[in-house]
């Protein structure tokens, strides 16, 4: 199945899970299942209108789906998707 | 030459050379033909500006002063305090209440004493940045906040010099070299910052010691090839590390078209506003919901008085072992699914480590029917100070 890797500051909205296997046709279906699983992830990963934020970045392997088919990029069963948020550091 | 002509006056009119005690000191770079004499000249000559001198900026300052690179810029304005020490290794207990830059400079100085250290002391702004930047040849982003990362990112861009990124959080790094003239910049890869509250800091996160000094080893590396000219650096890709997995990934960085810093038709010309940028009003941050506050003494003068208050811990379970003041304790992010253990009927005064979860805790609490309750106004950090000093902060 493919895997999804949760980041460190997101981590705790998805049950403490590092990383994890699910069953997804697309990078978009992939992440739908994750914060049906999650609630609580979903507001870190989409706006109120659905869209996935933008300093909230998604990799399909070592690519970026911005310059894939963004959502829809399909997902193959050894594949590895990062979600990668933006961090800053020490300061709120 | 015809009269009139511009005869360019150049500055170094003797060449560069290295004096015995430096041919000395820089021995183990010279035998090495990936610097020699050319590169450690090189280095000699390069001017590297560091913001921030904090747990990035340790292993930045040390490793580029021991390099030898010619002339050193610091960005800071903050005071060592005891909390810094886990991580930032330039400062030892002696310098605890001093200014960062002070004891950067004797550090550094006394590290490598051939090299030339500028103090910048003040916070980099919008008005002073470009003036700060333009006499250095790389800049190097150690800052804790992100909209300083922002016009780190947009400054190195409107003056066209690299900018070799660092960050943090917890176990978990970034490293990558931004804005060089074909690469992506940071914009390209976060066009825009979170809104604030959403990313919990590392105040409230934590970050392990260490991490810093990988990443920011990895930035002083960074800045070392790209002065010498050798090797690959992280331009187009971005290192993401896992020092509790001990992993390291790379990510494809690609430099975005219709980026508004760095992009074919960029729209952004000059410096901005990044506190409005990144939606921060004032230098505070705020707490991210407004609610019913009480003040520590007041709590105390009714626990005092026998009042019934149940007080409610929303802190995790190991900050709880650091110290509490007997509090129920109920993680913030195990609220939703235990509120059922509260009694809505009893004053409930919820507290943390500074106010700010458990802000969110009486917001949730509120807004699921409970009335009496109310925010413990500075946490358990404002309780230790205003009521039990016995109460350790952390």
């Amino acid at each position: 199945m493919p895997k999804v890797i949760i980041p460190t500051p997101l981590r705790q909205y998805a049950g403490k899970q590092e990383a994890l296997d699910l069953q997804a046709k697309t990078v978009g279906e992939l992440l739908q299942q994750l914060v049906t699983q999650y609630g609580d992830l979903r507001r870190h990963l989409y706006t109120d209108d659905g869209k996935l934020r933008s300093f909230v970045n998604v990799y399909l392997n070592d690519e970026d789906i911005r310059y894939l088919q963004k959502e829809s990029t399909p997902v193959k069963e050894s594949d590895v998707v990062s979600i990668v948020p933006s961090i800053a550091g020490g300061r709120p | 030459m015809s009269k009139g002509s511009a005869v360019k006056n150049h500055e170094a009119a003797a060449p560069p050379a290295l004096s015995p005690q430096e041919i000395l000191r820089y021995s183990r770079h010279l035998i090495m033909p990936e610097v020699g004499m050319e590169g450690q000249l090189k280095l000699k000559a390069a001017k590297v500006l560091l913001i921030g001198t904090g747990g990035l900026g340790a292993p930045l300052g040390l490793y580029l002063a021991a390099a030898g690179v010619g002339r050193l810029g610091l960005v800071d304005f903050d005071v060592v305090d005891f909390t810094n020490l886990q991580r930032q290794v330039t400062f030892g207990t002696k310098d605890v209440g001093r200014p960062k830059l002070e004891a950067a400079r004797e550090r550094l100085r006394d590290l490598n004493p051939e090299i030339q250290i500028d103090l910048h002391e003040t916070k980099l702004t919008s008005e002073n940045a470009l003036d700060i930047l333009r006499p250095y040849d790389i800049v190097a982003d150690g800052t804790d906040n992100f909209p300083t990362r922002y016009l780190v990112n947009d400054a190195c861009v409107l003056l066209g010099k690299p900018n070799v990124y660092g960050s943090i959080f917890r176990f978990e790094g970034q490293a990558t070299v931004f804005a060089l003239a074909d690469g992506p910049c940071y914009r390209c890869l976060y066009p825009e910052p979170p809104p604030p509250g959403l990313v919990p800091s590392c105040a409230e996160g934590g970050v392990l010691g260490v991490l810093p000094g990988i990443v920011g080893s990895i930035q002083a590396n960074e800045t070392i090839k790209l002065i010498l000219g050798a090797g690959e650096t992280l331009k187009g890709r971005l290192l993401v590390f896992d020092a509790l997995k001990m992993r390291f990934r790379e990510l494809k960085l690609r430099k975005n078209p219709d980026c508004p810093a760095c992009g074919t038709k960029p729209t952004l010309t000059k410096l901005i506003d990044y506190y409005e940028f990144c939606g921060i009003r004032g230098e505070e941050a705020q707490p991210a919901v407004a609610v019913p506050e009480i003040e520590p003494k007041e709590l105390k003068r009714k626990l005092d008085a026998g009042e019934d208050v149940f007080i409610l811990d929303v802190r995790e379970p190991h900050e709880y072992q650091i110290c509490h003041i007997n509090g129920y304790l109920l993680p913030l992010g195990d609220l939703a699914k235990r509120a059922h253990e509260l009694d809505s009927a009893r004053t409930i005064v919820a507290h943390c480590r500074s106010g700010k979860r458990s802000a969110e805790a009486v917001d949730f609490l509120r807004k699921a029917g409970f009335r009496k309750v109310w925010n413990l106004k500075g946490g358990i950090l404002a309780w230790s100070d205003q009521v039990d000093p016995s109460v350790p902060k952390y």
